[in-house]
């Protein structure tokens, strides 16, 4: 007789693989869970905000017990050159009402409460055990192999949770290695800070409120990447993602990156006096749409970052991973009633995930990544130039406003040529827009 | 054969660090682990059932979240776990912990049968005491082994054991009969890493709770007002200052300096 220890074996204790082991156990599936770090969330890092929708619907009102930290009332865009910054700003009291849009987090407490809900549920966690390859049978995949001795397990579907670098999907073909112009080397530093500072010098009126801030522009010497700064309930997280080609080519490291973000004038002063506490670093899908791997193959599915499901100009990630975490559980539980396990029949995932939310947003900005490589000045002259120019407007040093006018115009036309800058209008149109 | 490990959940001495200006612990986001010294005695447990059969039961005494050192010593391959938690047990001594241990072990020989080994680690790491696992065998009066580093030999038909011991000019080997405490040092064994089955049954089990509603235990004898152990002060030892490198590029260079230069300087600090 066939070997069948469980229904489902899940790799990876990540949000996708979190929420599928939640959907699957609460439907009565025998289902464990694999993580390699410590506890659930020891290994997991992510900017800071949680997207609270995907969650919301799967534990209804979770963030009454869960640990969040500050729902985000304010979101910053700022365009930095190495002396300044022009923003824009949205902060609404509309934000300030339950369910919330989104909270500040910390992935390591967040994941650890989490995973408790879905052992509530009945999956089983095991922990501090490495996945080393899939177990394949006549094509088939049929279970794992661990670094655990008698460590192979057999399932009727194992779903690769397994993160940004997938070394399952990897061994069963399903995608390449990961170039480095797709991935981002993320880095983040949690400061310490007291509550009152915090809420003084991001004008918040409670500790439950939160503001966040995303950063790009010339500053980062033309590398494609963000830097962020969002408020917890007494730290601040700071941190910085760069495409890991572009750390390549300019030699450079992102904690000195960091470093020059931290020193920023108009960034210094929201972290002075405060202590870091914590050093993380983390690989960030960029690819998008078309960097989207297989999803599945016989007896076999994948979720969250090991499809690169993330949306980095929405910096949505951890939400959009519970979604696919949701999907492949439903695709099994639809595959379950047949007993047909089948790439065929898996195939389901497929469909479910192309009608998702997260893949028409994904889908939206397909492009984006390829423009960004084509026209990088979209990140660097295009901001410097704005930035000057309102420094220009706003100093009164006896040119008139007009003559200032008449001076950007040409030194636009200069610069840039506006034939040209019709042609880049058309293209973040038609590549982004449509 | 049946073996009682008893263990204690300690903040992880390693990463705990002194507030030199309150001279207090910062115990802040110090993860909790089991006392290492108690971690090779249920590793050593385990190996004895492994080779001769029977079942280890293990005990801590402690707040509700020691659940999550009882559930790594099952993921070592223990086989019951029993939490002795009340309030009543807050802030004991050693006397009064071991007095507590006794009974909670009383009761897991009510229901599990009677112990022939008992074990724990030669001291936790938190108080460096030594003196609850002896409790414990003074209690019990059964024979007690400190310091163990190796189980030589069991006769399951004799009921003997050998053990040997770290004695201070170097180490003794014992013959006792069961029941016995032994109380290990490190050395004793290798931590494994346990196999996938021990940690899928550790998910799967759950830990019974013991307290004074379903447990004999009388409260006069617990906590901290019953604890004969009083502190009386506490101090912070002085924070060493990092020793100067010497580094003059070779091997020989180096050792030449400190030739030419260590009288002189033993003489500045006053110790010639």
């Amino acid at each position: 007789m066939k070997r069948k220890d469980f229904d489902v074996i899940i790799v990876g204790a990540g949000p996708s693989g979190l929420a599928a082991g939640f959907v699957l156990a609460k439907a009565g599936v025998n289902t464990i869970i694999i993580e390699r770090g410590k506890f659930p969330g020891s290994k997991n890092v992510m900017g800071g905000i949680f997207y609270t929708k995907a969650m919301d619907d799967l534990i209804p009102e979770f963030y009454k017990e869960a640990p969040v930290e500050r729902h985000i009332i304010e979101q910053n865009l700022w365009f930095m050159d190495d002396v300044s910054h022009l923003g824009v700003s949205f902060k609404s009291q509309k934000y300030n009402s339950e369910p919330f849009n989104s909270f500040s987090v910390f992935r390591a407490k967040f994941d650890r409460w989490f995973a408790k809900k879905v052992e509530q549920m009945g999956a089983l966690i095991i922990n501090e055990t490495v996945v080393t390859q899939p177990i394949v049978e006549g094509g088939k995949v049929v279970g794992v192999k661990t670094d655990r001795p008698d460590g192979d397990l057999y399932a009727d579907v194992v779903i690769g949770a397994d993160g940004v670098n997938s070394f399952l999907a990897k061994q069963l073909g399903l995608r390449n290695k990961i170039k480095p112009n797709i991935v981002a080397l993320a880095v983040k530093e949690v400061i310490g800070l007291d509550k009152e500072k915090i809420n003084d010098r991001f004008q918040l009126r409670s500790d439950k409120e939160g503001a966040a801030y995303e950063m790009t522009g010339p500053f980062l010497d033309g590398m494609e990447g963000m830097a962020w700064l969002y408020t917890n309930s007494s730290s601040i997280s700071i941190g910085v993602g760069v495409v890991i080609q572009d750390l390549i080519e300019h030699k450079t490291n992102p904690n000195d990156l960091l470093e020059k973000i931290k020193a920023h004038p108009s960034v210094a002063p929201l972290i002075e006096g405060g202590q870091t506490k914590e050093y993380l670093a983390h690989m960030i899908p960029e690819g998008g749409y078309y960097a989207t791997p297989k999803l599945f193959t016989d007896g076999f599915l994948t979720t969250g970052d090991a499809i690169m499901f993330v949306n980095n100009v929405n910096r949505e990630g951890s939400n959009l991973a519970i979604e696919s975490g949701k999907l492949a559980a439903k695709t099994y539980l639809e595959a379950k009633q047949t007993g047909d396990f089948s790439s065929k029949s898996l195939s389901r995932y497929q469909d479910k995930i192309r009608k998702s939310f997260a893949c028409k947003d994904l889908s939206m900005y397909k492009n984006m990544p390829k423009l960004l490589e084509e026209k990088r000045y979209f990140l660097t002259k295009y901001p410097q130039f704005f930035i000057d120019f309102v420094y220009d407007w706003f100093s009164v040093d006896g040119v008139s406003k007009p003559d200032k006018i008449k001076k950007a115009k040409k030194e636009f036309g200069d610069k840039f040529g506006y034939v040209n800058f019709a042609k880049d209008l058309y293209a973040i149109w038609r590549y982004m827009i449509r | 054969m049946h073996l009682l490990v008893f263990i204690k959940q300690v903040p992880d001495a390693s990463q705990v660090r002194v507030n030199y200006n309150t001279g207090t612990l910062i115990r802040e986001g110090v993860p909790a682990i089991i006392n290492p010294f108690d971690k090779h005695a249920i590793e050593e447990a385990v190996r004895i059932k492994e080779k001769f059969s029977g079942t280890v039961s293990v005990i801590t005494m402690g707040p509700p979240m020691a659940e999550s050192s009882l559930k790594e010593a099952l993921s070592m391959g223990v086989d019951n776990a029993y939490l002795l938690s009340d309030r009543v047990f807050a802030g004991s001594d050693t006397l009064a912990t071991s007095y507590a241990l006794w009974a909670g072990a009383k009761k897991i020989i009510e229901e599990k049968g009677d112990v022939d080994i008992f074990l724990s680690g030669k001291q936790a790491i938190d108080g460096d005491t030594a003196q609850t696992g002896p409790g414990i065998a003074t209690r019990f009066d059964i024979p007690l082994v400190t310091y163990a580093i190796a189980i030589k030999d069991i006769d399951l038909k004799k009921r003997t054991i050998e053990i040997v011991r770290l004695i201070e000019s170097g180490a003794e080997t014992i013959e006792t009969t069961f029941p016995c405490f032994i109380t290990v040092e490190e050395e004793i064994n290798k931590i494994r890493y346990a196999p996938l089955p021990y940690l899928i049954r550790a998910a799967r089990a759950t830990i019974k709770i013991l307290n004074t509603k379903n447990t004999k235990i009388d409260s006069s004898k617990c906590g901290l007002k019953n604890s004969p152990t009083k502190v009386k002060k506490a101090f912070t030892p002085q924070k060493r200052e990092r020793g100067e490198m010497i580094n003059k590029g070779s091997m020989q260079d180096t050792l030449n300096f400190l030739y030419e230069n260590i009288e002189s300087t033993l003489k500045d600090m006053g110790k010639i």
